[in-house]
């Protein structure tokens, strides 16, 4: 039971209206829950807008990027002054622990803050120094799909002042399994082997406690 | 009907108008000190909650958060006291557990627990309960499609555990949760009693999490503070006894989820003096069996608040808001906006605030009589009963807070009341500050005093005196210890620092049966933080730099949870005794939580570290 297939889930549909409730509104609902909760999430969040990776390639967030796919999502931006605190140097290192896996099933995206400077040259020069490797894609995009973005995906904050201030931006980490709707988050900074095995928490269910999380529990407790 | 969609209409214009007029703001380049100048952003950063401008300044709908675009959506419509209050089921115990617990983990049957029961042979468990997390399909309103929740033995809220002091007890936990989490959540589980002095491996820590097919037995002695250490003699200190405590799901990175999704509980424990009837001990109003209407006045009350999809029904959770969710659909006991029936005669409500993010200030209202202030008993804080009962017309709570009260419906028989929230929040970081005015907040619970009279056989709580005293906070320190929470970076951090995700970076470690102060500050008026600390309860030494008032005896009590308002400093008195092992410390808006604003410490038998900024 607990090993469902990736392929089963994606067939699940929630039915409901087997229960019966007094006033007959289960009924209502029942034809009206056409879309499932992944569906909904992937509305409400995942806004489809196209964006160009650093290789020139253009890329839909959510067709292209997310669909189907266990991914790592930061923002970030190539002149950061001095305030970036080696974000992407981290996630090269979480890239290598990760192995053959990214490119294959998993995916890491990283976003400008700062699509204006951060062209597709700019962000292919800068994975270039970085010695990023293949299925690490870094996003520009119109100015407003990328804000869109970053409301969307929550790399806000209330405060206008400080929203406004890039750099409150880049300290969180987000990732994800699409498919399965799970979806979470940890500092960027973290080593690399506990970010490793925080994605572990989100892999496909036949690999829980599998290959990204072994000796995750207990340690020298 | 058709109000509620007149309602709900102008509820979208204001939205849209909101959006547009924010828009603008934003188009025109406004300077922070322009808008503050100009009265549209208050100096905290707050855009100001007038109409038009805040979609939240009239409606109290919830949304997914939008930051400014002002579209996020409302529920779908569902009228208000339509169904009956429920009362918690109380569970039921086991009469033989297979296989039989033991002190070592039992991993060869499928135990998920890593650590030996440190306290199994001196508080050998004399009650088994077995209870099973697991899917289940339940109603929280008639208009709303059944929900696919998580629940404690399929039940939302989880059963009510009815507990004594002096009868230790062990919970045999089942994941049965399915990979299918239906758009949110995560299926591993750790369950924590909220504030019980429970053993470190019985208490739920975030990371001893068991996964689905796996058990893990929880050992909960139900003894005093100071029974190891102080207060040997006595079986612990008498004056450290809790009433109200509560469970929820404690997985790392996953709490608000889970919690959200329906995996929280109550738990009680009575003693010789608080004792559930009536006639006996402090004379608190009965909890007879439980569940009738003719026999239970002492009521648990779980209030959480939901948001369903507009368009399928469902509940949902804004996975990408950090800030903290709000919902605008309000639930007691797991059902939206119920509808209570009660006798002329004193009742005992254990309110408590199970989240996510939302903070509540409880007033009685009659909707017939605006200006009537509704007086009632507050007798407890954070589970803890006070030093006597105070005379109040409202009770504020953040999440995970807890306070009991008295009402006495016998001067409002034939009346209705409702239970009304009317404190604003607009969004997860925590309420303005603002009390609306009586009924314009949301109304909750709808109380009727229409069952017949009945004998009431507690005693009128302005006659009490006295529960217990106090335990003595004038001990000398070992060590002070100061933590700021904050916000850097776009996380949240204690100290600037975020969790360990593996629990295994220790901030702290302080010495067994040792005195400590901690300084707990929010260094912002942007946002509030409930702060709890597991295992121990603490004092207030003083709030803002003042000793806590002495007329407002709830400050003075026994707590849990430090309610973190815009830029509080606190000073609070703590003593770790009896256990050992690893608690977290943590913000209980549960998002936060899960955005890493959690450390861990350690209490150990030899010497605690020197750390004062941990």
């Amino acid at each position: 039971m607990y090993r469902t297939t990736f392929a089963g889930l994606l067939g699940v549909v929630f039915l409901f209206g087997v229960t019966v409730v007094s006033n007959g509104q289960a009924v209502q609902w029942e034809q009206k829950q056409v879309k499932t909760p992944r569906e909904r999430l992937a509305e409400r969040s995942f806004p489809n807008v196209t964006l160009t990776t650093h290789k020139g390639k253009k890329v839909k967030f959510y067709d292209d990027l997310l669909k189907d796919k266990i991914v790592l999502i930061n923002f970030m931006y190539v002149r950061c002054d001095g305030k970036c605190p080696g974000t992407t140097a981290n996630l090269v290192k979480v890239q290598k622990l990760l192995g053959d896996r990214v490119g294959k099933d998993i995916f890491i995206y990283s976003i400008t803050l700062k699509p204006e400077e951060d062209t597709p040259k700019v962000l292919a020069e800068y994975a270039k120094a970085y010695k990023v490797g293949p299925g690490w894609q870094f996003l520009t995009g119109h100015p407003k799909d990328i804000e869109l973005l970053r409301q969307k995906l929550g790399f806000i904050d209330r405060d206008p002042v400080r929203d406004a201030d890039k750099s409150n931006h880049i300290g969180m980490l987000r990732w994800g399994n699409e498919p399965h709707t799970l979806w979470a988050g940890c500092p960027a900074l973290l080593p690399p082997a506990k970010i490793v095995k925080e994605i572990g928490l989100v892999d496909w269910p036949a690999s829980d406690e599998g290959a990204l999380r072994k000796d995750a529990r207990g340690g020298d407790r | 009907m058709a109000n509620i969609s007149k309602i709900n209409r102008r509820a979208e214009k204001e939205k849209q108008q909101a959006a547009k007029n924010r828009r603008e703001i934003v188009a025109a380049g406004l300077s922070r000190r322009d808008m503050i100048k100009m009265g549209l952003l208050t100096s905290a950063g707050l855009l100001v909650p007038m109409s038009g401008l805040s979609v939240r300044a009239r409606t109290s709908a919830g949304r997914f958060y939008d930051s400014g675009s002002g579209s996020g959506p409302s529920s779908p419509p569902t009228r208000p006291f339509v169904q009956p209050f429920t009362r918690m089921t109380v569970k039921q115990p086991s009469a033989v557990l297979n296989p039989a617990p033991t002190a070592i983990p039992n991993a060869a049957a499928g135990e998920g627990r890593t650590i030996t029961h440190q306290a199994f042979n001196q508080f050998a468990p004399t009650r088994f309960y077995e209870v099973e997390q697991r899917l289940a399909n339940i109603s929280t309103h008639p208009d709303l499609p059944v929900q696919p929740l998580w629940g404690f033995d399929g039940l939302v809220p989880g059963p009510l555990y009815v507990e004594r002091y002096g009868r230790p007890v062990l919970v045999r936990n089942h994941n049965n949760l399915p990979a299918n989490n239906g758009g949110f959540g995560k299926n591993f589980v750790t369950t924590h009693l909220h504030n019980g002095h429970t053993p470190a491996e019985s208490d739920g820590n975030p990371c001893d999490y068991f996964t689905p097919g796996q058990f893990y037995d929880q050992h909960y002695p139900n003894v005093l503070a100071g029974v190891n250490s102080t207060h040997q003699a006595t079986g612990g200190d008498i004056q450290e006894s809790m009433s109200t405590l509560w469970y929820h799901d404690h997985m790392h990175d996953f709490t608000s989820q889970n919690v959200y999704k329906g995996l929280a509980g109550m738990y009680l424990l009575f003693n010789d003096f608080d004792t559930g009837d009536e006639t006996t001990g402090f004379h608190l109003p009965s909890f007879g069996d439980g569940v009738s209407d003719d026999s239970n006045f002492d009521v648990p009350m779980l209030f959480s608040d939901h948001l369903y999809d507009s368009q399928t029904g469902l509940l949902a959770f804004d996975t990408f808001n950090f800030d903290g969710v709000l919902g605008d659909r309000f639930l007691v006991n797991g059902k939206v906006q119920p509808v209570m029936h009660v006798h002329p005669r004193r009742y005992r409500f254990r309110w408590l605030d199970a989240g996510p993010s939302r903070f509540y200030q409880f007033f009685l209202t009659d909707t017939t009589n605006l200006n009537q202030r509704i007086k009632f008993h507050q007798i407890s804080t954070d589970g803890n009963l006070l030093e006597r009962p105070v005379e109040v017309e409202s009770v504020r709570i953040s999440v995970a807070e807890r306070a009991d009260v008295i009402i006495d419906f016998s001067k409002y028989a034939g009346k209705t009341l409702y239970i009304e929230n009317r404190l604003e929040q607009e969004d997860g970081r925590g309420p303005t500050g603002k009390v609306l005015p009586a009924g314009q907040g949301n109304l909750i619970l709808k109380i009727v005093v229409d069952l017949p009279p009945i004998a009431d056989n507690s005693v009128d709580p302005a006659t009490i005196t006295r529960f217990y005293g106090l335990p003595d906070k004038t001990a000398t320190p070992r060590i002070t210890r100061t933590f700021n929470f904050d916000r850097s970076n776009g996380l949240w951090t204690i100290n600037g620092r975020s969790m360990d995700p593996e629990c295994q970076e220790v901030r702290l470690r302080i010495s067994k049966n040792s005195v400590e102060h901690w300084i707990v500050n929010n260094s912002s008026g942007g946002w509030q933080h409930p702060a709890h600390i597991h295992f121990e309860e603490f004092q207030f030494l003083s709030i803002n730099g003042a000793p806590p008032p002495s007329t407002g005896l709830v400050l003075n009590g026994r707590k849990d949870v430090i309610r973190l308002e815009h830029n509080m400093q606190t000073k609070t008195f703590f003593r770790f005794r009896d256990f050992v092992g690893r608690y977290p410390f943590h913000c209980h808006n549960v998002v936060h939580e899960d955005h890493a604003m959690m450390l861990i410490w350690e209490i150990v038998d030899g010497q605690g570290d020197n750390i004062t900024n941990p």
